[in-house]
């Protein structure tokens, strides 16, 4: 039994300044099995896989790997000595060098080569391609290949280096369907082989169809390890989310049922998709409600909104705003018609780091007032100071650099930018994800404030107790598209949880 | 006191205006009269200013004018135009051979000027789009025309470089009847007023920013990226032609092989010493400006302490370099810390000494 463990881990714990992101969790990867790591954003995967790979040191904690048949503590301290030791990573974003062949990329920084003997090398990669059954030429260049034939030839890479342990991080996040069976008979390939591989996925359905064993974390602990044929896909969702099942009394519903009225919704989209969201799909929302999309990172909620607010190019679908036809093709449409969208990634598309606090306040609503009129000072200064003073804005003063504020700070400043534009429909990715509790709350508070006074709310959140609170309708999705919508009563974590899952509720 | 110190290290035209501070202290010490003007007649009979410092506004016109362009285009695309002085070479070439195929008067002189200017734009937007919409690195994109701008040229005269001469020509180039300043001096003031209009009265600083410094946020709140960059591609145009016929008008000739030799160097070189960064994002127009009167002042004073001209170059290099680290981030830390260290020992020892 123990000549059957590869690596093991145990007690890891790992703390960056101010976020204990692993705390004593243990790993156990056996030869030839498919082992599935598991956790919602921040559970702490990438910091395990890190520490294993020698990116960042560990805190406490030991690693074991099964060297010649009997397991060896290890200190790893950088991912070419992981390299050398047989544990090799391929990640979400292929990290070889697009402009050389596929055989240089297979032997590239490898092993003491100070010359290259490029006919062998070429021999060598040819036999590998053929060994895997990869559909690539070894004179190719690596560009000419599709997505997923350039996943293989890294993942060829990693294990022609005589690799024990294969870390698959989010491999198939762009591939298609045809794509990820091939590579799902690669991976059963090398298992076969006897690679213990670590697969981490956001598709449930992808876990269930390959990998062997789950282990899943949650805010950097170790909440099991289980036989996947063990555990349904309701109660793993409910381990990544921390809920139990019954676990429901606890919620206060959401007051705000959008009353059913002759009025037509202030938005109505029909058919509606785009170049990252290619399922078209129709949306609704009335005057004062709160809804919001649900489901597991990576099943395109994110995607669904963006495509309402048009910030990926639409490719089809016909909008309704108040009930008249509209058009609404690139982010000015949607803004003049009275939508405003807070971003899921606060840092590449919601703040202008090197700009003031006042200038990220008024950029929306300067927009929308034109090029050629610009506000005074005076002006600016004005509502940068109104909203300074609403949302509570802790900065030292107006003029700072939105960089130098925190990251509840800056998301408050993001809103204020919206809030300031007077939107009559406001849609919200993740606005609370990465700040503290209480700028949390106060955010939901403002949520439920606002439908109050009568403006529509999207919100998005991946807690889910979030969404129950401030929401009336939940669109749940998994996979890329829409696959149930609860209101009122339905509207429980169970439910939730097996909509997700795709079983019956 | 301290406050208003933090805010002058932090502004960022602290150190390009006390590098031209010291070297106005530094020619004033070595010789005392360097900045004396005095009134001279020149060869039309005009009473005219002349003396170091004039010539220091005068020569540096050219190159502040391109900076302008220049910084436009650095923040948003986050990159250099190359090409600017082989396109000024063309502008130069156009506005020469619509001269002379007709008799030089006031509407063919500014219908002369403003082909170049046309010409200019439409070459500056070649490199805009190849910029913006086909998302080539900026140095690439106006490589080509920085190699073959001047061919170009060439093409436009027949490969000559006729010369033309004309009173009107010398009053831009030179002096306008009655006016004791230089015109280029006297365009570059209207530069600098019309370039302060337009900030204020458009959104044209803040939509370039946000787009050199987060495209993505750009797009989200309603700003074109793709515009943006090319109205500073056009903007830069005008820049080019206009330094491009204030050239010609001064030497009276287009030689599209040396006019503003090497000029785009010495513009990227005033708009860091300006203090903005060459990776994009938030810029100063002035300080570009400035930049290009040290570059000028620099020259001039090389010149007056009898400096052999083919050693000019490496003396600028020195000074240059000095300026330039001094604006680097590293040495900008240390000074606020050393700053900071001097600030907090003073009350430590009040406290210890109150205590003794």
């Amino acid at each position: 039994m123990q000549n059957d463990v590869v690596l093991s881990m145990r007690n890891i714990s790992k703390s960056f300044p101010g976020v204990r992101a692993l705390q004593n969790v243990d790993f156990t990867l056996r030869k030839g099995e498919i082992h599935a790591l598991m956790g919602e954003n921040g559970a702490g995967k990438s910091t395990l896989i890190k520490v294993l790979t020698g990116v960042h040191p560990k805190d406490s904690g030991q690693v074991f790997l099964n060297i010649d048949g009997s397991l060896r503590e290890i200190h790893v301290k950088s991912p070419y000595e992981a390299q050398n030791l047989g544990i090799s990573t391929v990640y979400q974003e292929i990290t070889l060098c697009p402009n050389l062949t596929v055989a240089e990329n297979m032997f590239i920084g490898r092993g003491s080569y100070h010359t290259v003997n490029w006919r062998q090398m070429k021999k060598r990669a040819a036999e590998i391609l053929e060994k895997l059954k990869i559909p690539a030429r070894a004179t190719q260049q690596l560009d000419t290949c599709s997505i997923a034939v350039q996943q293989m030839v890294a993942i060829a890479r990693a294990v022609d280096m005589d690799c024990k342990v294969l870390i698959l991080d989010e491999p198939t996040s762009s591939l298609d369907e045809q794509e990820v069976a091939r590579l799902f008979s690669l991976m059963r390939d090398l298992k076969a082989r006897g690679v213990g591989i670590i697969f981490i996925t956001h598709f449930l359905e992808q876990v269930y169809e390959i990998c062997d064993r789950i282990t899943v974390l949650r805010n950097g602990e170790l909440v099991g390890e289980y036989e996947v044929k063990d555990l349904p896909r309701v109660q793993l969702i409910s381990k990544m989310m921390g809920k139990d099942l019954e676990d429901v009394s606890a919620l206060k519903k959401s007051q705000l049922m959008a009353e059913e009225t002759n009025e037509p919704p202030v938005y109505e989209a029909v058919g509606l998709s785009s170049i990252n969201c290619s399922n078209a799909f129709d949306f609704k929302i009335r005057k004062g409600e709160v809804n919001g999309f649900t489901g597991l990172l990576g099943s395109g909620r994110s995607e669904s909104v963006r495509a309402i607010f048009a910030a990926d190019r639409i490719t089809g679908g016909k909008i309704r705003i108040n009930g008249k036809d509209v058009k609404i093709k690139k982010p000015k449409d949607a803004m003049k018609h009275g939508i405003g969208y807070l971003p899921e990634d606060r840092k590449r598309d919601g703040i202008v780091e090197d700009l003031s606090v006042r200038e990220n306040i008024i950029l929306a609503l300067q927009v929308m007032k034109g090029f050629f009129r610009p506000f005074s000072r005076a002006e600016a200064e004005a509502f940068a100071d109104k909203y300074i003073k609403l949302l509570g804005i802790k900065t030292a003063s107006m003029d700072t650099p939105i960089k130098s504020l925190s990251g509840g700070n800056q998301q408050k400043a993001i809103l204020a930018r919206w809030l300031l534009t007077n939107p009559q429909y406001l849609i919200l990715d993740e606005p609370t994800r990465g700040i503290d509790v209480g700028t949390k709350v106060e955010i939901q508070k403002l949520v439920l404030k606002l439908a109050e006074e009568g403006v529509s709310i999207t919100f998005i959140s991946s807690e889910i107790e979030e969404m129950l609170r401030t929401c009336s309708r939940l669109i749940v999705m998994r996979d890329r598209k829409i696959v149930g919508e609860l209101t009122g009563e339905e509207m429980t974590q169970d439910n939730i949880m097996h909509t997700i899952a795709g079983e019956a509720v | 006191m301290g406050s208003l110190f933090k805010k002058m290290a932090r502004s960022q035209l602290a150190i390009p205006l006390f590098a031209l501070f010291l070297l106005v202290v530094f020619n004033l010490i070595r010789d005392p009269e360097f900045f004396s003007i005095t009134i001279a007649t020149n060869n039309d009979g005009n009473a005219v200013l002349s003396g170091n410092l004039i010539s220091i506004l005068n020569g540096a016109s050219a190159i502040a004018i391109l900076s302008i362009g220049m910084t436009l285009i650095t923040s948003s695309c986050k990159g250099q135009d190359i090409s600017v002085a082989a396109v000024a070479a063309i502008a130069g070439s156009v506005f020469v051979s619509v001269l002379r195929a007709n008799e030089i008067t006031i509407p063919v002189f500014l219908l002369a000027f403003l082909l170049s200017c046309v010409v200019s734009v439409l070459f500056s937007l070649f490199n805009g789009v190849l910029v913006a919409v086909f998302k080539i690195q900026p140095m690439i994109a106006t490589l080509i025309l920085f190699s073959a701008g001047r061919s170009i040229a060439y093409w436009i005269n027949g490969g000559a470089t006729p010369t033309v001469s004309s009173p009107l020509l010398t009053s831009i180039g030179g002096f306008i009847p009655g006016i004791p300043i230089p015109t280029p001096i006297l365009i570059m003031v209207i530069f600098l007023i019309l370039i302060t209009l337009v900030l204020r009265f458009t959104n044209l600083g803040l939509y370039t920013q946000v787009v050199g410094i987060n495209e993505g946020t750009a797009h989200l709140n309603g700003i074109s990226p793709v515009w943006i960059k090319l109205i500073a591609f056009i903007i830069s145009g005008v820049c080019v032609a206009t330094a491009g016929c204030i050239t010609v008008c001064r030497i009276g000739l287009i030689n599209h092989e040396t006019l503003l030799l090497d000029a785009e160097m010495d513009v990227i070189l005033a708009v860091a010493i300006g203090g903005n960064a060459l990776s994009g994002g938030k810029f100063n127009l002035y300080g570009s400006v400035i930049g290009a009167y040290i570059i000028q002042a620099l020259t001039v004073t090389l010149y007056a302490m009898k400096v052999p001209s083919a050693a000019v170059k490496a003396y600028k290099a020195i000074v240059i370099i000095l300026i330039v680290v001094c604006s680097s981030p590293v040495v900008k830390d240390f000074v606020v810390r050393m700053y900071k260290k001097m600030f907090k020992k003073q009350p430590e020892k009040e406290v210890q000494a109150k205590a003794a």
